[in-house]
């Protein structure tokens, strides 16, 4: 047992935290929202010249061969300040679909480009009717020569407006909700037939429907095998569980700071209104939030790798249910003891608040993976 | 980083569990499966057992006095064993009360006469600390004690002094010096032999119907002077360090664990809507929530642990108030679940010693008996040991600086 980090680790969580510092001011985030894509380019090549983008890949294919436990960190710091770039849908998402899906020509064809920044991918599974269930895919994909034929559509894709390249899952045969009979395809953003509408979610980061209208790929661009996309599905959804507890993490950090110091500073009754235990014993439950929250994303960070697939599996359940109940407890605290200010556009607790909402529906909500734990009771 | 315990760790796990289940007699283990307390004899028993093991009746003790001289790792997992097994836990006021004190505190004499009894439970040790206008502000305590020659004379009550009716010995805060500049700086801390005259203990009994604790009245009660540790009026430095010292188990990770796991197995027998509870939704989803808590709690509880091998200012980690205050409420969480699973069969009050006599069945089965009374216990649990509300102040003036 040991929790220190290493050398390594705690150069790259300085290295991350100081750029984030310096380029991500909640004054900066605002206008990089206002950029085309929606985020800054600019920070995305600070990322790719730091090895960021290459984080978690091999080094055989241009990246840093990291653990869970140094996306965690990068995670943290990127949650601190709610970034806007692709990094959860290219690096986490599609580089995890990559990292168990792809074969030696697909990885040494794609994540170069990734890990310098040219090649954004996303991760193109929920689908409108899905909800939060995996195995719910309508999209199809049928057999024609040495082409697979696309049809269907894809909801809620995390930056999907922008990627290069997207991993879309499509019912290869079987039924709905069948567990066998889904494949990954490898899908260029400029395929004919495919089509993609952009939009912001609540929190600013940007998504998109998308559209599969005799969209042809070659048998090439299947990732895994024929019908057996489920395990790689389920390993992705579980690296977003595991980036989101962190991610989570580095929010609740920000408000809870940002609380204390308003407590500190703002004066009613004449005096600064942390004087008042309710309120600071508010403030004390939510680091107990964020405490429990971490120890959370660690064990995440930790059991991403891990080989038991059902181990594994209810640990991310029990993180994502922990993550979804603590972020949630600590962002409505956070508005309330801000009081009318805490509603605002203008303060950055809103922003966290709704990009807290938002991690709650990604990678399935508590609902979702507390029913799965309980199935699984006694 | 790596959350995984050591080889060594794992096999020090499995010899502990194979020597409690090897040697921890039946009917103790039988009892408190069922949710009922050990007795003083079976408590006794059980830790002299232990003590002869090496010192298991006091795991944080060193080898020099008789302990283990385990890590803060092998401690908590032997903690956590004892609770899962569940056997009865080290006495604390003995093991993480006054041994830790007389180590830190005491005179030579003091530490050979009364260390290796406390390890052996030939002395069992209450805590003097509250009174009734004493609670969470200790400091204001008025428990008297007078220097006349050899000895101290001692005047005033004492309050919730759990286990004080069996015990042998009880430290106590007393106050030496009424003039002092500060509240702090006029107590002292004296060991009170329990048969002394003038000493009264009266119950209060608990609203789960058990006496677990007392008012403790001393008249005139005289206390050598040699039983003092540390300075005349250096008592609140003592109490200090005994508040903060490291306390494993304040977590209670074991015991909610074991509890959580006795309403999974009562589920399966209990009929709820037609079909075993087991199978109902909602009782499933409150067990689930539970092991998401204690999941995140035991790996609080880790870092908290690898913190306090690492700490050397000898200063309590903020990250205790946090262990307490989620494994309290966890705890009352998986008493209450217990509880719900015998519905109304646990509203009895059970009198076996009523029903042995009028040889008339018992009023609710024996299984059932104990959780309403335990879950009532648990309500305790955000009180003492600073109360959930005093861990929040440690975090608001510790942690965030108010």
């Amino acid at each position: 047992m040991d929790f220190d980090l290493s050398e390594e680790q705690r150069l790259l969580q300085d290295s991350v935290t100081r750029l984030l510092n310096d380029r991500y001011a909640f004054t900066t985030r605002r206008l990089y929202s206002r950029e085309p894509e929606g985020w800054s380019k600019d920070v995305w090549h600070q990322f790719a010249e730091m090895g960021l983008l290459g984080l978690p890949f091999d080094e055989s294919v241009g990246g840093m061969g990291a653990t869970g436990v140094e996306t965690m960190l990068v995670m943290e710091a990127m949650g601190k300040v709610a970034i806007l770039e692709p990094f959860m849908a290219s690096i986490v998402l599609g580089g995890t679909a990559l990292k168990y899906g792809g074969n030696a020509a697909q990885k040494s064809a794609i994540l170069p480009g990734v890990a310098d920044g040219s090649v954004k991918l996303a991760f193109a599974h929920g689908e409108r009717q899905a909800r939060h269930d995996l195995t719910d895919v309508l999209t199809t994909a049928k057999k024609d020569g040495t082409n697979w034929v696309l049809e269907g559509a894809k909801s809620v894709i995390l930056h999907g407006d922008c990627a290069d390249k997207l991993i879309v899952s499509a019912r290869t045969s079987g039924e709905r909700d069948d567990e066998a009979g889904i494949t990954l395809f490898i899908v260029d953003a400029g395929t004919e037939g495919l089509a993609r509408r952009g939009y912001k979610l609540h929190d600013s980061t940007p998504a998109a429907e998308i559209s599969f209208s005799s969209v042809r790929v070659p048998d090439s661009a299947v990732l895994g095998t024929v019908g057996g996309g489920l395990p790689i599905i389920q390993r992705v959804m579980e690296a977003g569980i595991a980036a989101t507890a962190a991610e989570a993490v580095g929010a609740m950090e920000t408000l809870h700071d940002m609380t204390v110091e308003y407590l500190k500073t703002r004066v009613q009754f004449g005096k600064p209104i942390g004087q008042n235990q309710v309120l600071q014993h508010k403030a004390a439950e939510m680091l107990v939030e964020l405490e429990q929250g971490r120890s959370m994303a660690m064990l995440a960070a930790v059991t991403v790798d891990e080989e038991d697939a059902a181990e594994r599996e209810r640990l991310m359940s029990q993180v994502k249910v922990h993550t979804g109940r603590a972020a949630t407890f600590v962002a409505k605290t956070a508005v309330q003891l801000h009081g009318g200010i805490g509603m605002t556009e203008e303060l950055a607790i809103g922003t966290y608040f709704r990009r807290i909402m938002v991690i709650e529906q990604l990678f399935g909500d508590t609902a979702h993976h507390l029913a799965k734990l309980s199935r699984q009771v006694g | 980083m790596d959350l995984k315990l050591t080889p060594e760790e794992q096999a020090f796990r499995t010899e502990v569990r194979s020597f409690i289940r090897e040697n921890l007699p039946k009917e103790t283990r039988e009892r408190l499966r069922l949710g009922y307390s050990a007795s003083k004899p079976q408590i006794v028993e059980w830790l002299k057992i232990l003590n002869a093991k090496g010192g298991w009746s006091v795991p944080g003790w060193p080898k020099e006095w008789g302990g283990p001289g385990w890590t803060v790792v092998q401690k908590m997992i032997f903690t956590e064993e004892v609770y899962m097994a569940p056997a009865p836990e080290p006495l604390s006021f003995n093991s993480t009360m006054i041994g830790p004190v007389l180590m830190q505190f005491g005179t030579e004499k003091q530490k050979r006469h009364f260390l290796p009894r406390a390890a052996n439970m030939d002395d069992w040790w209450c805590q003097g600390f509250s009174e009734p206008g004493a609670g969470s502000d200790l400091a204001s305590l008025k428990t008297a004690a007078k220097q006349v020659g050899e000895n101290y004379i001692v005047n005033g009550q004492k309050i919730w002094t759990s286990t004080a009716h069996v015990a042998d010995w009880c430290f106590c805060l007393v106050r030496t010096n009424p003039n002092a500049a500060k509240r702090q700086e006029g107590i002292s801390f004296l060991l009170i032999d329990m048969r002394t005259p003038g000493i009264e203990v009266r119950p209060i009994i608990t609203m789960d119907g058990s006496h677990h604790v007392n008012e403790v009245f001393f008249t005139d009660v005289k206390v050598p002077v040699e039983n003092r540790i540390y300075e005349e009026n250096k008592g609140w430095d003592v109490a200090k360090f005994l508040l903060g010292n490291e306390r494993t188990g304040i977590a209670r990770l074991g015991k909610s664990r074991e509890r959580v796991g006795r309403a999974v197995e009562l589920a399966r027998e209990v009929r709820l809507g037609g079909k075993p509870m087991i199978e109902d939704e909602r009782f499933r989803e409150r067990v689930a929530l539970l092991e998401v808590d204690l999941k995140a709690l035991e790996i609080t509880q880790l870092r908290v642990v690898a913190r306090t091998g690492a700490r050397k200012d000898g200063k309590p980690d903020p990250g205790s108030s946090v262990l307490k205050i989620k494994g309290s409420e966890i705890y009352q969480g998986a008493t209450e679940l217990a509880k719900d699973v015998a519905g109304p069969l646990a509203m009895p009050i059970w009198a076996k010693e009523l029903s042995a006599l009028s040889n008339e069945p018992e009023m609710t089965p024996e299984w059932a008996a104990p959780l309403a009374p335990t879950y009532l216990m648990s309500r305790a649990a955000s009180i003492y040991g600073g109360s959930n509300e005093i861990q929040k102040n440690i975090l608001s003036k510790a942690v965030m600086g108010f």
